[in-house]
């Protein structure tokens, strides 16, 4: 176990050595640059801001430095002027890491159950309500499920507020949406992981042996048929806590989301390359904790 | 767990069915759930007047020698005062620092007399040296401030600005006394006094900036909220990212007695739905913008909430006149007349734009152009023909570029339309990510592209001296002498009168040559709470804190 995780988390560092360069490569040479404005800097300005921030160097050392940012955070953003990267990341992570975890709760409390419940009587109306439901959240993006709600529960009923991030209520409604949402995907995958696992043969056993229903379920089925759910939440999860554009533009919710995509917009190369690089970091450890997982909930896989 | 589930799916649904309550009109007047005080905004009371307003995006810092945008200006006017301050109704010059001023006869030298009471907001007395430090910190080359070219209008800024003068003495800014300051022109400058109010020539309080950072480059943390100086109305009070900025009363502003309100937030909220949403739920007092979709409602059922004001903007085409068939004069005035721009702005737009035969927005510092295009589709047609098209045969087909934007891209498609059904000609859209279109544009690197110039300061100039032949801002090839000698002569001028009719000429020659085509004026729209009184509406969008109340 221990052997394999060190394995693991050396393989991580070639991986984000990647993401970090392409990165570099693919903003710097992306048309337009961060002082690209609709009033036009003049020339002799431009070429000191430039020199500011160091992008009059030849860009081998540009992408040496940039690479050394990444590790410290302690480059200065372009598009928000008196902070750096670091800051802006300590900032925000820890909201989107709360909306996340909510959303995930939510996510799960909803999708596990309504998955099971489906898959315990396949083809009938326990199976087709719930399956169905999860099919209009599955299509139901949240640009256009957060706005719903929001006419709903904040502007027809008045519980909530539309958006910010102030009180604790304002935390129920963007953190529904993103669950909903995602409570789908569970919900089906759910049922069709845990259908799998209760046409097998130890089930059949088990059922042969005169364990209840509920026995079956939680004792000998739920452990296989989450195996799906389980391999899909990792990524997803990471996802999640590091922020949603959508939801946080349509909540106005101060997260990382944000900065992820509009660094994009903005050119500003130092927060694009600290954003996607924590965001590889999130996802490379979400995975590797699946792989754990995974080896704990099916015994078919071993870990070394 | 299943009927909670189907239950809140249900619920879900039902929201979508009630989509009609979408319309402010419904949930304005739908009977028992109707709010009394839609559109009231957040609730004030005596000693807590904090007005709630949207402010567009995240401000990028407050420091006034560095930024450039419109949302970090609608907070910075709070924060700190000029040397002059701006009229509540029309934005003229007022007393600001400075409680009177001397212009000298040859319109080149101003010197102005500052309050005595004039104080930072830590409760420093405010100084002529403070103005002067922060005018030589403005135009240091090492903070490379992107609107230092604001003060090149002072004798020998530009060049302390480029670096080719090291000698700061002979920039023409002088302490006379501690409360004496004076600035020579090269130029009289018959806009100067609003010049200054302008971000750029705000004071900044050079011993804050020495104890946060390095005073004379970027990145210094002096505009935290717990390190921050101004010398405005206000001073800053919170400022939690992406999410709210709020500023308070400043006790030791020198007119502290006439401010009414206790404080503003600053919401930056990007999307107008959003915003809109929140001033329905009564968040805010005042919205930055209105979706192009709800302003009909408003207009119709609200029309005591929706604010539609002038704004010194102007929406056009940019074309680029090295490439043929573009660089003939006569299909870019057939292109301009063939665009019928009130079905635009009534149609499309329907918030009040003026379609523009000129660029220069109507009654700007007084300037309203003579200069505008005029002519019909038969002319259109002729002109056309002469240039070698009948009927748009042979008419080589040609982009038009635009940002990546639901508006510019419906604009686009309906002169795309009336192109195509009027002189037969057709044009392929093409849209772009902002910034690559920004560089496209830049390169020339386009046919025609999509354009829009807000003012900087109330005067034609601000519109007209970008066409100068080789020009920052040009960008689209073109080049004529007589205009360049007459905007060069107009700011040499110091009669008004005399001024204004060589902007007059420039303008004609400018909308014969059409290098441009301009579409139609901007207006700004607001969603703004009835009991917030002192609003007027005022071409630059600028609404002086310090006169507003509430009732």
């Amino acid at each position: 176990m221990a052997r394999f995780l060190l394995i693991r988390l050396l393989q991580t560092l070639p991986v984000l050595w990647a993401v970090a360069t392409l990165t570099f490569f693919m903003v710097r040479y992306a048309p337009g640059g961060p002082f690209t404005a609709e009033k036009s800097i003049p020339p002799e300005i431009l070429k000191r801001l430039e020199a500011h921030y160091g992008l009059d160097k030849p860009l081998g050392v540009q992408y040496v430095n940039f690479l050394k940012s990444l590790v410290t955070g302690q480059q200065p953003s372009i598009r928000h002027s008196n902070r750096t990267v670091g800051e802006i990341i300590r900032e925000s992570f820890p909201v989107s890491l709360e909306l996340g975890a909510w959303a995930l709760l939510i996510a799960l409390a909803i999708g596990l159950p309504a998955g099971m419940l489906a898959a315990q009587k396949p083809n009938s109306a326990q199976d087709y309500v719930p399956m169905s439901a999860a099919m209009v959240g599955v299509c139901l993006p949240t640009f256009v499920l957060g706005p719903m709600v929001v006419l709903f529960f904040a502007l027809k009923l008045g519980w909530f507020h539309t958006s910010g991030w102030n009180t604790p209520g304002d935390r129920v409604l963007p953190a529904l949406t993103l669950g909903f949402h995602l409570a789908a995907y569970v919900a089906r995958l759910t049922r069709g992981g845990m259908l799998e696992v209760m046409g097998q043969d130890f089930i059949r056993t088990a059922r042969a042996k005169g364990a209840s229903g509920l026995r079956i379920l939680t004792r000998h089925a739920l452990r296989g048929g989450l195996l799906p759910v389980v391999t899909f939440l990792g990524p997803a999860a990471a996802g999640l806590i590091t922020g949603s554009f959508v939801i946080e533009t349509v909540f106005n919710i101060p997260g990382l989301g944000k900065y992820f995509v509009g660094s994009v917009f903005d050119r500003d190369i130092p927060v694009v390359g600290g954003t996607v690089f924590f965001f590889s970091a999130i996802i490379l450890f979400f995975n590797l904790l699946v792989d754990v997982a995974q080896a704990w909930l099916n015994p078919k896989v071993r870990l070394e | 767990m299943k009927a909670l589930f189907t239950a809140a799916c249900l619920a879900v649904l039902l929201v979508g069915c009630n989509k009609s309550a979408d319309k402010p009109a419904a949930s304005g007047g739908s009977g028992a759930k109707a709010d009394p005080g839609f559109g009231s905004g957040p609730a004030v009371a005596p000693g807590k007047m904090i007005l709630h307003r949207g402010n567009g995006s995240e401000p990028s810092d407050l420091d006034p020698q560095i930024v450039t945008g419109v949302p970090e200006h609608m907070i910075l006017m709070g924060l700190f005062e000029g040397l002059t301050d701006e009229d509540p109704k029309d934005l003229h010059p007022i007393p600001g620092v400075a409680e009177r001023w001397e212009i000298s006869p040859d319109l080149l030298t101003y010197t102005f007399f500052l309050r005595k009471n004039a104080k930072w907001s830590n409760g420093d007395a405010f100084t002529a040296r403070d103005f002067f430090e922060a005018y030589k910190r403005m135009l240091e080359p090492t903070l490379a401030a992107q609107y230092a070219y604001m003060h090149h209008v002072v004798k020998n800024a530009q060049a302390y600005n480029e670096g080719k003068l090291k000698d700061f003495s002979q920039v023409g800014y002088k302490v006379i006394d501690d409360h004496t300051f004076q600035v020579t022109l090269i130029g009289p400058t018959p806009y100067f006094l609003s010049l200054v109010n302008h971000t750029s020539w705000m004071p900044v309080h050079l011993p804050t900036l020495a104890k946060h950072g390095k005073p004379y480059e970027r990145g210094n943390k002096w505009t935290r909220p717990e390190n921050f100086v101004g010398n405005g109305s206000f001073t800053l009070d919170q400022w939690k990212v992406n999410e709210v900025l709020t500023i308070k009363r400043n006790p030791h502003y020198w007119d502290a007695k006439t401010v009414k309100l206790d404080g503003l937030a600053f919401y930056p909220i990007s999307s107008s739905e959003t915003e809109e949403r929140m001033f329905r739920a009564n968040q805010l007092h005042v919205t930055e913008t209105v979706p192009l979709s709800k302003i009909p409602g408003y207009r119709k059922n609200h029309p005591d909430l929706i604010r539609i004001e002038p704004y010194l903007s102007t929406y056009f085409y940019r074309i680029n006149t090295t490439k043929p068939p573009l660089n003939d004069q006569r299909v870019r005035k057939a292109l301009a007349l063939a665009i019928d721009r009130a079905s635009i702005t009534e149609n499309i737009l329907k918030a009040g734009q003026i379609p523009a035969f000129n660029l220069t927005p109507p009654g700007t510092g007084g300037y309203t152009a003579r200069g505008k295009f005029s002519g019909d589709l038969t002319e259109a047609k002729k002109i056309l023909a002469d240039a070698g098209f009948p009927d748009g045969k042979g008419f080589p087909p040609f982009e038009l570029l635009y940002n990546t934007s639901e508006s510019h891209r419906v604009i686009a498609e309906a002169i795309q339309q009336m192109w195509k059904k009027n002189l037969g000609i057709e044009a392929k859209l093409l849209n772009q990510e902002w910034k690559v279109y920004l560089d496209s544009q830049r390169q020339m690197n386009y046919q025609i592209c999509r354009a829009g110039w807000t003012g900087d300061y109330v005067d034609p100039n601000t519109f007209l001296d970008m066409w100068l032949t080789g020009g920052g801002q040009n960008e689209t090839g073109w080049s004529n002498k007589e205009y360049d000698r007459l905007i060069g002569e107009a700011a040499r001028t110091g009669d008004a009168a005399a001024r204004h009719e060589l902007f007059q000429k420039a303008e004609i020659i400018l909308m014969d040559e059409l290098p441009i085509i301009p579409i139609y004026h901007y207006t700004r729209q607001h969603l703004i709470s009835p009991k917030l009184k002192g609003w007027h509406p005022t071409l630059l969008d600028h609404h002086p804190y310090k006169h507003l109340w509430f009732e």
